[in-house]
C-alpha cells in the first residue's frame, strides 16, 4: 500500500461532535441533490402563503382585530405550518437509513451512531431557514408588513429554531417508528394536519365550537403561532413566550432520549 | 501483550429470534492472515454470524471474541479493526463514490489528506475512477459491490467480512472480485468470507466451515471435506442396449446409478487404478464393448449434498 494511514485520536465528546459534523455534511448534500425536495422547499411555502392569503384573507379579515391585515396575520402560522410538515423531511430520512443496509455500515463502524440522528435534524434546521427566509420576502413582494425590531425578530428566531428541532426530533422518532416511507407520510399527515389546522395558524380561535377551541388553544403550535404572531403584530407577547419555550424544550427532553434508544434498538436488530 | 494466533473464536454461539433459533451453537477459529469460508445454504445463518461478529447483532448465549475482545461488549474496540462488506450493498446512494469514501475514512478516525488520498488510491485500485465523481445510485451492481468492499477497506484494517461478495455478480465480475480478495490475502489480512459457491469457498479459502440450520455440519480443508466423502466415481457409458444390459448384470453389486435411456452406469471404487482395470478387464472377458469411461473426483457439491441432503444452487443450474 502506498498511502500511509494517518489516525488521530481526540477526546470521545469531540469526536461526538466531529462525527455530527461529518453526518450534517452528508445529510445537507441529500437535501441539495434531491431536487424534487428543494423544489418543494421553495414553492411549498410560496404557493401557501399566496393560496392561502388569496382565497382566506376576504372571509377572515372579518373576524381579526381592527387594523390588522390577514396577510400580517397568517404570516407566523404559515411559517409554523411549513416547518411542521417539513419535519416529514427528517422523518423520511431517518426511515430510509434504517431501511437500506447504510445503517450497518455506520454502526460497524468506530463512530459515534447517533450522529446519524442529529446531522438528519440539523440539516432540517438549516433548509427550514431557508424555507423561512423565502416565505418573508414573498410576503413583502406582496404586502407583508411588521412592526417587529431586529430584536423581536431575533426572538423569533430563536423560537423558530427551538420549534423546528422540536419538531426534527418528534419526526426522528416517526421515522425510527415506520416501516416505510410511505408510512412515514400517512403518519406525518395524521399527526401534523390537526396539529396545525386545530390551532390558530390560519383562524383566530374564537370561532371555533368550544371543544375544538379547548383543544386549539392548549396545544403547543398555537403557543408557538401566537409568540411568532404577537412579536410580528408588535402587540405584547404575554405568557405565550415561555409558553413556546417550555413546549418546545419539553418536547426536546423527551424526544431526543427517545428517538436515540428507538433508533439504537430497531438498528440492532 | 502478544496477539493471540486466533483472530476470530467463537464458541457455542446461539441466537434466535423469538421461536426461531437460529444458530444453535456455532463453534469456528480464524486464524490470522487466513481465510475462512463460510458456506452454506440460503437461510443456514450465515448473515446472523457476520452480524454477529461485527458488532451489529447481540448474541443469546456463547462467546465471540475479535482480537480477544467481545463482540458484543466491547464493540467499539471490535469495530476500529474490522472492515465489513454487508450482503446488500451499504454505500450512500446521494453521495458520489469518492465523497463515500471520503466520509467513512474521516468516519474511521483518518485524517481529512489521509481519507481523501486512500479513495483515490483506492479508486485506482477498483476501477472507480472514471465513476468516482458520479452519484453512487448511478453505479451498475457490480461497481456498488466494488465500491462497497472499497468503501470497508478505506481505513485497511486486519480483519475484513465479506458477507456474499460476489453474488449477483456476472463471471467476469466475480473473477475481478477474486483477484481483489486475493491481494488482500496476500496483504495479509485476516478474511471471513461467505458464500452459497462451493467453488468460490474452493478457490480461495484456508479453510472451510460449513453449516446449515444454525449448526456446524462439517469443517476443515477443501481437500479434507472432499475427502470425507471420499470415494471416486466410474462412469460407463455403452452404445448399444444389450451391452448396457449385460453390464449391468456382470457389475450389479457395484452399481450406484445407472440411466437405461443413456445407457450410463455409475460405480463406486475404492482404489481408482486397480479398480477401473479390473472393470475393464471384466468386461472385456465378456465381449462388452465400452463407448467411454469417466473417473470422477468428489466436487465441493458433492460434499454438500451428502452433508446436508439438499442440492447446492451451482448443482442445479448445471443439471438444467
Ligand atoms: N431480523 C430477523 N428477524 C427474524 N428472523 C430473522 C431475521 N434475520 C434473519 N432471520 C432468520 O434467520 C435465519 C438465518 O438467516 P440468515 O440471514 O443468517 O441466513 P443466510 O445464511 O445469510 O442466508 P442467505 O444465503 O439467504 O443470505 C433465516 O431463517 C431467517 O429467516
Ligand atoms: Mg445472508
Amino acid at each position: 500500500m502506498a498511502v500511509e494511514l494517518v489516525f488521530q485520536k481526540r477526546p470521545k465528546p469531540i469526536q461526538a461532535m466531529l462525527d455530527a459534523f461529518i453526518m450534517i455534511k452528508r445529510s445537507s448534500r441529500h437535501i441539495l441533490r434531491n431536487t424534487d425536495q428543494l423544489l418543494g422547499t421553495f414553492f411549498q411555502p410560496i404557493m401557501f402563503l399566496v393560496l392561502f392569503a388569496a382565497v382566506f384573507g376576504g372571509a377572515i379579515s372579518k373576524a381579526l382585530p381592527e387594523g390588522v391585515s390577514y396577510l400580517n396575520f397568517l404570516m407566523a402560522g404559515i411559517i409554523v405550518q411549513t416547518v411542521a410538515f417539513g419535519s416529514t423531511t427528517t422523518a423520511i430520512a431517518v426511515c430510509n437509513d434504517l431501511q437500506k443496509g447504510i445503517i450497518d455500515r455506520f454502526r460497524s463502524l468506530p463512530m459515534n451512531n447517533l450522529a446519524v440522528l442529529s446531522g438528519h435534524v440539523i440539516s432540517d434546521v438549516f433548509r427550514n431557514g431557508i424555507s423561512t427566509i423565502v416565505m418573508l420576502l414573498t410576503g413583502l413582494l406582496i404586502g407583508f408588513r411588521s412592526h417587529a425590531s431586529v430584536t423581536d425578530w431575533l426572538i423569533i428566531a430563536g423560537i423558530l429554531l427551538l420549534f423546528t428541532l422540536a419538531f426534527s426530533w418528534l419526526a426522528a422518532i416517526m421515522g425510527v417508528l415506520a416501516k416505510s416511507v410511505e408510512g412515514v407520510q400517512w403518519m406525518s399527515f395524521v399527526i401534523v394536519f390537526p396539529l396545525t389546522f386545530a390551532s390558530s395558524a390560519f383562524v383566530p380561535t374564537e370561532d371555533m365550537n368550544s371543544v375544538l377551541r379547548a383543544f386549539a388553544e392548549n396545544q403547543p403550535i398555537t403557543q408557538i403561532v401566537e409568540a411568532v404572531r404577537a412579536l410580528i403584530l408588535g402587540n405584547p407577547i404575554g405568557d405565550y413566550g415561555w409558553l413556546a419555550a417550555a413546549w418546545c424544550i419539553g418536547i426536546l427532553i423527551v424526544a431526543v432520549p427517545l428517538a436515540s434508544w428507538l433508533f439504537r434498538r430497531q438498528s440492532s436488530r | 501483550m502478544t496477539k493471540s494466533d486466533n483472530v476470530i473464536v467463537v464458541k457455542g454461539l446461539k441466537k434466535s429470534y423469538g421461536q426461531n433459533e437460529v444458530l444453535k451453537g456455532v463453534n469456528f477459529t480464524v486464524k490470522r492472515g487466513s481465510m475462512l469460508a463460510l458456506l452454506g445454504p440460503n437461510g443456514a445463518g450465515k448473515t446472523t454470524t457476520v452480524r454477529i461478529l461485527s458488532t451489529l447483532l447481540a448474541y443469546d448465549s456463547g462467546s465471540v471474541q475479535v482480537e480477544d475482545y467481545d463482540a458484543h461488549q466491547e464493540a467499539d474496540k471490535v469495530r476500529r479493526v474490522i472492515g465489513l462488506t454487508g450482503q446488500s450493498a451499504a454505500v450512500d446512494e446521494l453521495l458520489t463514490g469518492r465523497e463515500n469514501l471520503v466520509m467513512m475514512g474521516q468516519l474511521y478516525r483518518l485524517t481529512k489528506n489521509s481519507a481523501a488520498a486512500r479513495a483515490q488510491e483506492l479508486l485506482e485500485e477498483f476501477d472507480l475512477v472514471d465513476a468516482a465523481d458520479r452519484p453512487a445510485k448511478t453505479y451498475s451492481g457490480g461497481m456498488r459491490r466494488r465500491l462497497d468492499l472499497a468503501v470497508s477497506l478505506i481505513a485497511s484494517p486486519p480483519i475484513i467480512f465479506l458477507d456474499e461478495p460476489t453474488t449477483g455478480l456476472d463471471p467476469r465480475s466475480r473473477i475481478a472480485m477474486w483477484d481483489i480478495i486475493k491481494s488482500l490475502m496476500a496483504g495479509g489480512t485476516t478474511i471471513l468470507l461467505t458464500t452459497q459457491y462451493l467453488e468460490e469457498a474452493d478457490q480461495l479459502a484456508d479453510q472451510i466451515v460449513v453449516i446449515d440450520g444454525g449448526k456446524v455440519i462439517a469443517e476443515g480443508t477443501a481437500k479434507e471435506l472432499k475427502s470425507k466423502v471420499g470415494k471416486d466415481r466410474l462412469e460407463l457409458l455403452f452404445k448399444a442396449e444389450k451391452h448396457y444390459t449385460a453390464a449391468c448384470e456382470l457389475l450389479s453389486k457395484a452399481i450406484v446409478d445407472s440411466n437405461d435411456k443413456e445407457h450410463s452406469l455409475t460405480l463406486i471404487i475404492n482404489d481408482t487404478n486397480k479398480d477401473v482395470k479390473d472393470v475393464l478387464e471384466k468386461l472385456s472377458d465378456k465381449n462388452i464393448p465400452v463407448e467411454s469411461i469417466v473417473v470422477h473426483k468428489p466436487t465441493l457439491d458433492d460434499v454438500f449434498l451428502s452433508l446436508t441432503g439438499k442440492q447446492t444452487q451451482t448443482a442445479k443450474v448445471e443439471e438444467q
